[in-house]
């Protein structure tokens, strides 16, 4: 079985995100990483290689600037096989077209190399920086594979596949047969942390960094200048100020939430 | 004025109130018109035309609703190419997301997900990085498809013509790939819907297990009912009731947290609530830095005390 899994390098929740001046997401200036979301991804391919056995290979696939190669590393240490960073300056600032494009390319890229479309071409259920959820429903799209999304619970038989989705309004179950591309949630399980062992034999893995004409992607299709949207205006939102504080005495903490309630006409 | 296509959100027929809001946020841009997958008997059509749409597309649904999100793809691009609207706007949630990228993909159009509000003009906001950032910005390309988080407008009561099309869309095979084969819909709670509720009481490491507390103040409130990840992982309540990054994201007028210490990925779930209030025995508990309002104690006796006085108030 071949999984390409996809991970995206994102800022740091817990750093100082920013924008740069056109507007774009600052991802140079601040501390970057594996996207969190994206390692539910990485665990549950790794799950799946261990099922079916050891011919079972697992590519994580990154786009992303030079440093992104940080996030296709941590993936090789938690055990993929070998990683792929399309890394391009005319990539930066693409949108959820350009990215999605670029990714559907790499992949096509990716069968060819191995003579056969990917079985599963894994994503994590959102981005923690753009959190927008389309990029496995727009690959699933451009690849014209089955979409198995926002899975739960991952069941696999030979080429048949089962997912328990939370939906909006229904727990569905959804079938498809493979290939396919498949999202997950962080309700698949805890993802592993890389072991000591893990993170000597990543070094080892191959790691290769592909460009635009590696995949035949004119330059025009994608980056900023492509985009099919565009910010006028990014703005920090005013911190919100510490409100009153009071401690409970003897249920005072009680009388005073009631009156703060009746107060704004919540009661 | 040109069309604006709102696919309506409904369960069984029952049209849910984030489409309600959907065509109010349309009427800035276009003349409202419905797009309804299933038999839209009688109810459902007056309701659309309660609210402001012109038009209602029905579409058959009977090759549609067996398969996750491409076939509703596939028809809206057939009915996006019929009426060249003048914007798509989809509710935002696991499907709509997804239906809006595939249509943006087939339509080659821009596309702006989890829109907090949309101008005349068609600029749209949205709330980034876990509410601290907040974004305009406007489709370049092609049709506009924007999803939109519900409460993000009010319903607007003033009727359109509700004029009824029949729409016959064309399903390919290769849209009927991956089956919907078991659907249990959820099981009402009586409470609000969590992502539309004007009030959402939550709790979470700190009951303990325990949402009895929660639970009391939330229904002297009108409340809806959340969980923080924490509670969810410990198997306290279900992964629906989940407020957060990888649960629902909501703003609803009122927010009280209970027992949660505010990480940010429970943050980016309720940071845009208009008052947010919290309960926790921690005073150093980073959720007091965003609250209007806390209160250091055990939730266990400030909510049960604080929900007999609210409903001694309300009598």
């Amino acid at each position: 079985m071949n999984i390409v899994v996809c991970v995206k390098y994102v800022p740091d929740a817990t750093a100082d995100r920013r924008f740069e001046s056109d507007n774009t997401v600052d991802r140079v200036g601040v501390d970057g990483l594996l996207s969190e979301l994206d390692e539910y991804a990485v665990e549950q391919a790794l799950q799946l290689k261990e099922k079916a056995g050891d011919d079972t290979e697992v590519t994580a696939l990154c786009i992303g600037p030079e440093k992104a190669v940080d996030a296709v590393r941590k993936a090789l240490q938690m055990g993929a096989d070998k990683g792929i960073l399309v890394s391009d300056e005319a990539i930066a600032g693409s949108d959820y077209l350009g990215t999605s494009l670029v990714l559907a390319e790499a992949v096509k890229k990716i069968a060819q190399d191995i003579g056969k479309t990917p079985d599963i071409v894994m994503c994590g259920m959102a981005s923690t920086d753009a959190s927008g959820s389309v990029v496995p429903a727009m690959l699933a799209e451009r690849l014209d594979l089955p979409q198995v999304t926002f899975a739960a619970v991952i069941e696999t038989q030979g080429d048949q596949v089962r997912i328990k989705r939370d939906g909006d309004t229904a727990t569905e179950v959804i079938g498809a047969t493979m290939p396919i591309v498949m999202s997950v949630t962080d309700q698949t399980g805890e993802a592993r942390y890389p072991s000591f062992k893990g993170i000597m034999a990543a070094k080892k893995k191959p790691l290769e960094t592909w460009t635009l004409a590696d995949l035949g992607v004119d330059a025009e299709l994608v980056g900023l200048t492509a985009a099919t949207s565009a910010v006028e205006e990014a703005s920090e939102r005013p911190p919100r100020t510490a409100g009153e504080i009071v401690t409970d005495e003897d249920g005072s903490g009680a009388t005073a939430l009631t009156e703060f309630l009746a107060s704004k006409k919540f009661i | 004025m040109s069309e604006v296509l709102v696919v309506v959100d409904h369960v069984d027929g029952a049209v849910r109130k984030p489409t309600l809001e959907l065509l109010a946020l349309a009427k800035r841009l276009g003349t409202p018109s419905a797009v309804h997958f299933g038999s839209a008997d009688s109810a459902v059509v007056e309701k659309l035309k309660a609210f402001g749409a012109e038009k209602i597309y029905v579409v058959d649904d009977s090759e549609i609703k067996g398969y996750l999100v491409a076939p509703k793809a596939e028809a809206l691009q057939q009915l996006v190419e019929k009426t060249s609207p003048a914007a798509v706007l989809i509710v935002s949630g696991y499907e709509g997301k997804e239906i809006a990228g595939r249509l943006a993909v087939k339509t080659g159009s821009g596309i702006i997900t989890d829109a907090v509000d949309i101008e005349e003009g068609g600029v749209t906001t949205q709330s980034v990085f876990a509410g601290n950032y907040s974004v305009k910005s406007k489709v370049t390309k092609g049709t506009p498809i924007i999803t939109v988080k519900p409460n993000s407008a009010a319903p607007e009561e003033t009727a359109g013509a509700g004029e009824v099309e029949e729409f016959a869309a064309t399903i390919s095979d290769s849209a009927k790939k991956a089956q919907i084969v078991a659907s249990q819909p959820r099981k009402a709670s009586g409470r609000p819907e969590l992502t539309e509720a004007a009030i959402v009481v939550s709790g979470g490491r700190g009951t303990g297990g325990d949402f009895s507390a929660v639970e009391g103040l939330a229904d002297a409130l009108g409340a809806a009912v959340g969980a923080s990840r924490a509670a969810v992982d410990s198997g306290w309540m279900p992964h629906s009731f989940q407020v957060g990054q990888t649960g629902k994201v909501v703003s609803p007028q009122l927010y009280v947290a209970n027992g949660i210490s505010g990480a940010i990925q429970h943050r980016a779930g309720m940071q845009t609530a208009k008052t947010i209030v919290a309960v926790n025995k921690d005073e150093e508990a980073p959720i007091f830095e965003l609250v209007d309002f806390g209160v250091v104690g055990d939730l266990q006796s400030v909510l049960p005390a604080a929900t007999e006085q609210i409903e001694k108030r309300k009598n």
